[in-house]
């Protein structure tokens, strides 16, 4: 067991500029080089991943007339996992009139964050969210709108003011098309070339910089050698670590981990988001979890019996008898509490046996008011995709009876580090959307994972990307840097084919999953961490002593492509542990039950905390770099949401 | 209440392989699971024989990513209407039933193996002119340009599909109209639309054909099947602007 690790230099510098918070991006962008028009085609950019991030990344490098290179394991750029986002995206336009700016943003995102995020990064973020809603409208993505014409928002946990614009319950489908639109546009004008099935296997580094990847060809099993000037990763989110969870069943930690291996620190890894309104798990077989939107909390009151062990249905149980813990415990934001809130309070009471539903792990997310106040046809209106979704997965109808919900794995805000420029530690290796860690610090608030993705990738790195760029082009890269990131992927490929043992990889998966989920999941304890990190070094050594993996190298072989992902999860979940040990304070999504005040609540130690943990990947144990975080804007307070 | 079920999958190596349909026994599957769940059951076992698990697409697992498909008893996507492979659940078998499980059929999407099939013919006709030419930055306040809500309604429903391809599959023909002319309905219903109208129509259905896909019939047997139930109008839309840019 290793729980050990060593402390390294503090890091100091994170490149985002001096002076008023309001004039930082603009005062970089000016600072920034630019690159001669003529010059951009001989710079050759890697983007791995398409999803709002990699896509609008690709599209707008591509449109600057970059030569990109962009790689997915889907079979379209189209399928990428955002497209799954349903609520919808964050913006400070204000078109409400009530009382939102950049600043109320920044503000609340920072809060939001449980203050874990840097003020200069979120302030950037808020600016340029106004920006993306122009850019989706004038691509064409159909958000809703009003009689009058004009675009319609939302309200979502978190925030007070009504700033959420929204495509019905696919937000991020509508908004990823859209990119993916921009993309193919791209791709008909030959400024990317684009690769779908393939998938990153390992980072190129020579003299110090990254400068390409090793892909697999996943129809063909043929190992490929990509090098460029610039790699830019937007390989996603690392909740599959817990098997289930509510990402797509190929996301994976492979790109992001590779790129760890060969030198990126990975910060804040165990910042994992919880997702207060998902459904239940069925049985064994489950294979996924799917989300309900947060949108639902809007019109939904959540509740669970006031007592224990009631298992009458939930019509049968009157008014004074049930418990609307949300609107009771925090009465000032109700069932709009924050999510990681939201998914506590859901543990918390189902840890009391009042919980509903096979096994009392679910609570009850109840529309009869909303369409009581508004009819069900507005209540479909709002809603009828996300009441159908559920049906169909449960054969309930929740027009008739409540929704049950449970907590599942959603988002990690955890990533590899990233300065102001989106830059990792790696020269020239840039890490764009949920990939980094940058700007949701300990809890990220609804709709606002969307507004990251195309920050990053439309607006974001095309600048500070340039900056890099302009000292290019690179030159040669070293044969043996290329030769040996190879070899090590072939062998890997050959130890899992040639194994030949009595376990899949998705059992070994789905357990390390459960570890996970017990262990390092909503609540976490030093004694369960411990427990953790005695079993996942085990479980390891038994996965690449015993996993089976049937079929050949050279061909389409489903089963070595999750045998792969597995064992770079194990590796993961391992730091995620260290980190999640090594952090005694409850933050965000981050909570240690030995952190908590006398109501139950979270409790950070911002004396020995206020900082992100970079850790640098080390043969004798991870090396923890710290960034301190200072706080001129916000003042730091105490969540509270009563 | 767990059932027992006997699948024919088609199984098929490679793209030259001719491929056969081969049964397999399933037991002990509960209605809760999902399609795609029982056949990883399925891939589970097959793995610790040794064998090649059944390869199909799939990805998010909760309907909206349009990568998984197969054609289950005929139907693409089987018979529960309006549902993706992957929102199916085994609730609606019956015990002992019997189930044959095919790829998506149609020249223009050959077979990679067993189940997966290659649809990037369809990436080919968005970039055709499947966007708004808008480059990152350039764009106007999103207010400048008020929308009717009956025409953002309709360019949403439209712009819903998610390019699975079960409407080339499920036509006789092996058509794409209903995939070209949703994206070519979804953008010419919104005035961001419009400078490009024309030449998108064109290029669109010029790129379809040169695919290989065939004409539209009228059939309705794409949107019968569509997940997403994109509406057969659609292709009306698309006929009209198509001829409105001839003229």
């Amino acid at each position: 067991m290793s729980t050990g690790y060593t402390e390294g230099e503090p890091i100091r510098d994170t490149k985002a500029p001096e002076g008023p918070i309001e004039d930082r991006w603009e005062k970089r962008k000016f600072s920034a080089k630019l690159v001669n028009p003529a010059n951009k085609r001989k710079l050759h950019v890697i983007v791995v991943g398409t999803g709002l991030a990699g896509g609008s990344a690709a599209a707008t490098l591509g449109e600057l007339g970059y030569n990109v290179t962009s790689f997915c394991y889907q079979d379209t750029p189209r399928r990428a996992h955002s497209i799954a986002a349903q609520g919808g995206i964050n913006a400070a336009k204000n078109y409400r009139g009530d009382g939102d700016s950049i600043y109320r943003l920044f503000y609340d995102t920072v809060k939001g964050g449980d203050f874990r995020a840097r003020e200069s990064n979120v302030y950037r973020l808020a600016q340029v969210s106004v920006n993306i809603i122009d850019q989706a409208v004038a691509q064409g993505v159909p958000f809703a709108r009003e009689y009058g014409g004009l675009l319609d928002t939302r309200s979502f946990g978190g925030a007070q003011v009504s700033r959420t614009f929204y495509a019905r319950g696919q937000t991020g489908q509508q908004l990823l098309l859209g990119a993916y639109q921009a993309l193919e546009r791209q791709i008909a004008a030959g400024t990317v070339k684009m690769h779908t099935r393939h998938e990153m296997l390992d980072l190129i580094v020579s003299d110090g910089r990254a400068r390409g990847v090793i892909v697999r060809d996943m129809v063909t099993g043929e190992i490929e050698r990509h090098v460029a000037d610039a790699v830019v990763l937007a390989s996603g989110g690392y909740g599959n670590v817990f098997f289930l969870s509510t990402n797509a069943k190929g996301c994976n930690t492979t790109a992001i981990w590779r790129a760890h291996r060969r030198g990126a620190m990975f910060a804040n890894p165990c910042y994992t988001q919880i997702h207060p309104t998902c459904i239940p798990v069925s049985g064994d077989h489950q294979s996924k979890l799917t989300l309900m939107s947060e949108s639902l909390r809007n019109d939904g009151r959540v509740w669970v019996p006031l007592k224990a062990g009631d298992t009458r249905p939930a019509s049968a149980i009157p008014e004074e008898e049930r418990d609307y813990y949300l609107e009771r415990i925090y009465p000032a934001f109700g069932n709009l509490v924050p999510r990681d809130i939201a998914s506590r309070a859901a543990k918390n009471v189902c840890d009391e046996g009042r919980g509903v539903g096979p096994g009392g792990l679910g609570v009850y997310l109840d529309f009869a008011d909303a369409i009581r106040r508004l009819g069900r046809e507005a209540v479909e209106k709002k809603y009828g995709n996300l009441f159908e979704m559920y049906e169909r997965i449960t054969g309930e109808d929740p027009y008739a009876q409540p929704m049950r919900i449970y907590p599942a794995v959603h988002y990690t805000m955890g990533g590899l580090w990233v300065d102001y420029d989106l830059q990792s530690t790696i020269p020239g290796l840039f890490v764009i959307g949920e990939a980094n860690f940058s700007d949701h610090g300990a809890n990220r608030l609804g709709a606002s994972a969307l507004m990251q993705g195309l920050s990053d990738g439309y607006f974001v790195l095309p600048t500070t990307i340039g900056d890099y760029l302009a000292n290019g082009p690179y030159g040669e890269v070293d044969e043996d840097d290329v030769t040996e990131a190879e070899a090590e992927v072939r062998q890997k490929i050959e130890k899992l084919l040639t194994n030949n043992g009595t376990r899949t990889a998705d059992s070994y998966h789905r357990e390390l999953g459960r570890i996970m989920w017990e262990y390092c999941g909503m609540e976490r304890t030093e004694e369960s961490l411990r427990k953790a990190l005695e079993r996942i070094p085990e479980l390891r050594e038994e996965f690449w002593q015993n996993v089976k993996v049937s079929g050949e190298a050279d061909e389409l072989n489903q089963a070595l492509e999750r045998a792969g992902r597995v064992g770079d999860f194990f590796d993961l979940a391992e730091l995620m542990c260290i980190d999640a040990l090594h952090r005694t304070e409850s933050c965000g999504g981050h909570f240690r039950a030995e952190s908590q005040d006398a109501d139950g609540e979270a409790l950070r130690d911002d004396e020995n905390f206020s900082y992100v943990a970079a850790w640098e990947y080390g043969e004798q144990g991870p090396i923890l770099h710290k960034e301190d975080l200072d706080y001129e804007y916000v003042k730091m307070s105490q969540r509270s949401y009563k | 209440m767990s059932m027992n079920l006997t699948l024919k999958v088609w199984r098929q190596k490679g793209p030259k392989d001719k491929g056969r349909m081969v049964n397999y026994r399933v037991e002990d599957v509960s209605p809760d699971m999902s399609f795609l769940e029982m056949l990883d059951v399925l891939n589970e076992r097959l793995i610790l024989e040794g064998d090649d698990p059944i390869a199909f697409d799939h990805d998010c697992r909760e309907g909206i990513c349009g990568m998984c498909g197969m054609v289950i008893n005929g139907v693409a996507h089987g018979e529960q209407v309006a549902t993706t492979t992957c929102q199916l659940h085994m609730r609606h078998f019956e015990d002992n039933a019997v189930i044959t499980i095919e790829p998506w059929r149609a020249a223009p999407f050959p077979v990679v193996k067993d189940l997966v099939v290659d649809r990037s013919a369809f990436d080919r006709i968005i970039q055709a002119g499947g966007f708004i030419s808008v480059p990152a930055g350039s764009a106007p306040d999103a207010h400048s340009v008020p929308v009717k809500k009956v025409d953002a309604d309709a360019a949403f429903d439209a712009a819903t599909c998610i390019g699975c391809g079960a409407c080339v599959a499920a036509c006789p023909n092996g058509s794409a109209s209903l995939f070209t002319a949703a994206k070519i309905t979804h953008l010419s219903l919104l005035p961001q639309g419009q400078p490009e109208r024309d030449s998108r129509a064109v290029a669109m259905v010029e790129q379809m054909d040169a695919e290989g896909f065939g004409g539209c019939t009228n059939t309705g047997e794409c949107t019968a099947v569509c997940p997403k139930g994109i509406p057969l109008d659609t292709i009306a839309q698309m006929n009209h602007d198509y001829l409105r840019a001839a003229k």
